[in-house]
């Protein structure tokens, strides 16, 4: 089985949010709702300073919190690509999920289930790659199978040096950005 | 240097920051905690053998706790935002969430109550129906019967006091509320509520000056136990020691002193204190701060919970 994860090149990515508006098109995303997002983190002091450009979304976490806190189960991990969905029928939007979340990744739906990215899971299902990572212009995503040593997520995270969000959450994000 | 963070994202109820519980979920968690507490002190009075005499808080607060909790319920229904399918909640068990094991206790609550309730029920209802007065009969005249009942009311207030800090500490991504104390604090102070609402209305000398000292120990101990909290979490984690300094110095810390230490805690302790030992008189101002406080506690935890997060750390721009 599967473990799906995606690599994001931080020296690539520019920021010109390709990747939302392909999310927003793909996913039909409800005006004024975002299912990933640009962050601009800038560090130090000038003139020293760093800035660094990330596209972040739905982590898909190993251990998630949004599930084990799901009191109907709606929010489960798939099979395919241990993906972590939402079954929208068996989510009473009680909204735990979204305080659960340390990346604010899930926001509620306006016909009231709570949502999030999937990773395309219609589109991966067929063998293409998520929205976002298809329409990037700098290629800055690499989305696979963190499990096969040979996917080009693995070897692309073998051969830089990378960082997840918020680690001292504890959640196993599966989304790393390369430095 | 703190880190500046500027995110694009603006979505309704998590930026720019998460305020996903409005007055629906402390309503909810104050209720419950009340219901708790009555039901702890229900099963104390019937343990000490107060169901063989007229008790009119015997008689009371089971009857008031059924009220309480539909309420409460009925704030927790108002909050879902995908009401239709609430019935999916008993339709399984998912032993990883606090509010699944939550759903299934509060059914548990229910005919607990109702039995208690029937113990010694209030006098107008054994008026109206024979059948209540004839169950109450049987229900009285087995000690053994009467023992599991208030063991039963015990041991089910504290799982539901308790569950309704659990609900929030299992939150692990708000660092304010990643503390198992919040359990044992929700609980404290629905006692707390319970007592100082039997205080409140009791007729009976000798049952006031009973709630008024467990109030008081319980209100002792509230302050401890908030102590403890704050302790643990500035000597955990950065993310949970910044989320402590919400109430120390940060955008909480009057809410929390004045509304829920000073007024809430603090000063009808004394108040109390001073009423026990016969240097003032009884009145309803404190028992009425306390429960004032008690609803505060739940305020401010839920909106400074929401506020603390693991990026924090960083300054957010949105």
């Amino acid at each position: 089985m599967a473990r799906y994860g995606m690599a994001i090149d931080t020296r690539l990515c520019v920021g010109c949010m390709d990747c939302v508006v392909a999310c927003k098109t793909e996913n039909r995303v409800p005006e004024g709702l975002n299912r990933d997002w640009i962050a601009y983190e800038t560090v130090g002091t000038f003139p020293t300073l760093h800035q660094e450009i990330r596209s972040e979304r739905c982590n898909h976490c190993d251990n998630p919190p949004c599930v084990t806190c799901c009191p109907t189960g709606a929010s489960h991990v798939d099979e395919v690509g241990r993906l972590v969905l939402v079954t929208h029928e068996a989510c009473i939007g009680c909204k735990a999920c979204l305080a659960s979340c340390p990346y604010d990744a899930r926001f509620v739906h306006p016909d009231g289930y709570a949502d999030k990215c999937t990773f395309c899971e219609h589109r991966v299902k067929e063998g293409l790659q998520p929205a976002c990572v298809a329409v990037c212009p700098t290629r800055c995503f690499t989305f696979g199978d963190l499990d096969d040593p040979h996917s080009a997520v693995s070897r692309a995270l073998a051969s830089r040096r990378a960082h997840p969000l918020a680690p001292a959450a504890g959640t196993r994000p599966r989304i790393f950005y390369l430095d | 240097m703190t880190p500046e963070l500027f995110i694009t994202r603006h979505n309704a109820l998590i930026d720019p920051f998460v305020h996903v519980w409005s007055w629906q979920i402390p309503v909810y968690l104050f209720l419950g905690g009340w219901v708790a507490g009555n039901m702890i002190l229900t099963g104390y009075f019937m343990l000490g053998g107060r169901h063989t005499r007229r008790s009119p808080l015997l008689s009371a607060l089971p009857g008031l706790g059924l009220v309480l909790l539909s309420l409460g319920m009925l704030a927790l229904f108002l909050d879902l935002e995908h009401k239709r399918y609430v019935w999916r909640l008993y339709t399984t068990f998912q032993w990883t969430s606090p509010m699944s094991w939550g759903s299934w206790i509060l059914l548990l609550v229910y005919p607990v109550l109702v039995l208690t309730w029937m113990v010694r029920p209030p006098i107008v209802l054994e008026d109206l129906s024979q059948t209540v007065e004839r169950v109450s009969r049987h229900l009285q005249a087995d000690r053994h019967v009467v023992r599991a009942i208030g063991i039963s009311s015990m041991v089910i207030g504290v799982a539901l006091g308790v569950y309704t800090g659990i609900l929030l500490s299992s939150l692990g991504a708000r660092p304010l509320w990643n503390s198992g104390i919040l359990g044992v604090l929700f609980l404290a102070s629905g006692v707390s509520a319970a007592a100082a609402f039997a205080h409140l209305v009791t007729h009976s000398p000798d049952e006031r000056a009973l709630t008024v000292r467990i109030d008081n120990v319980v209100l002792a101990s509230e302050l401890g136990i908030l102590a403890l909290f704050l302790l643990g979490h500035l000597a955990g984690s950065a993310a949970q020691a910044e989320a402590a300094r919400l109430f120390l110095g940060g955008p909480y810390t009057a809410p929390f002193w004045v509304l829920v230490v000073g007024l809430g805690i603090a000063i009808p302790l004394v108040i109390q204190v001073l009423a026990a030992r016969h240097l003032v008189q009884h009145t309803p101002i404190a028992p009425i701060m306390v429960m004032l406080g008690g609803l505060a506690l739940r305020w401010v935890m839920v909106s400074a919970g929401q506020f603390s997060h693991w990026a924090h750390g960083a300054m957010r721009i949105h």
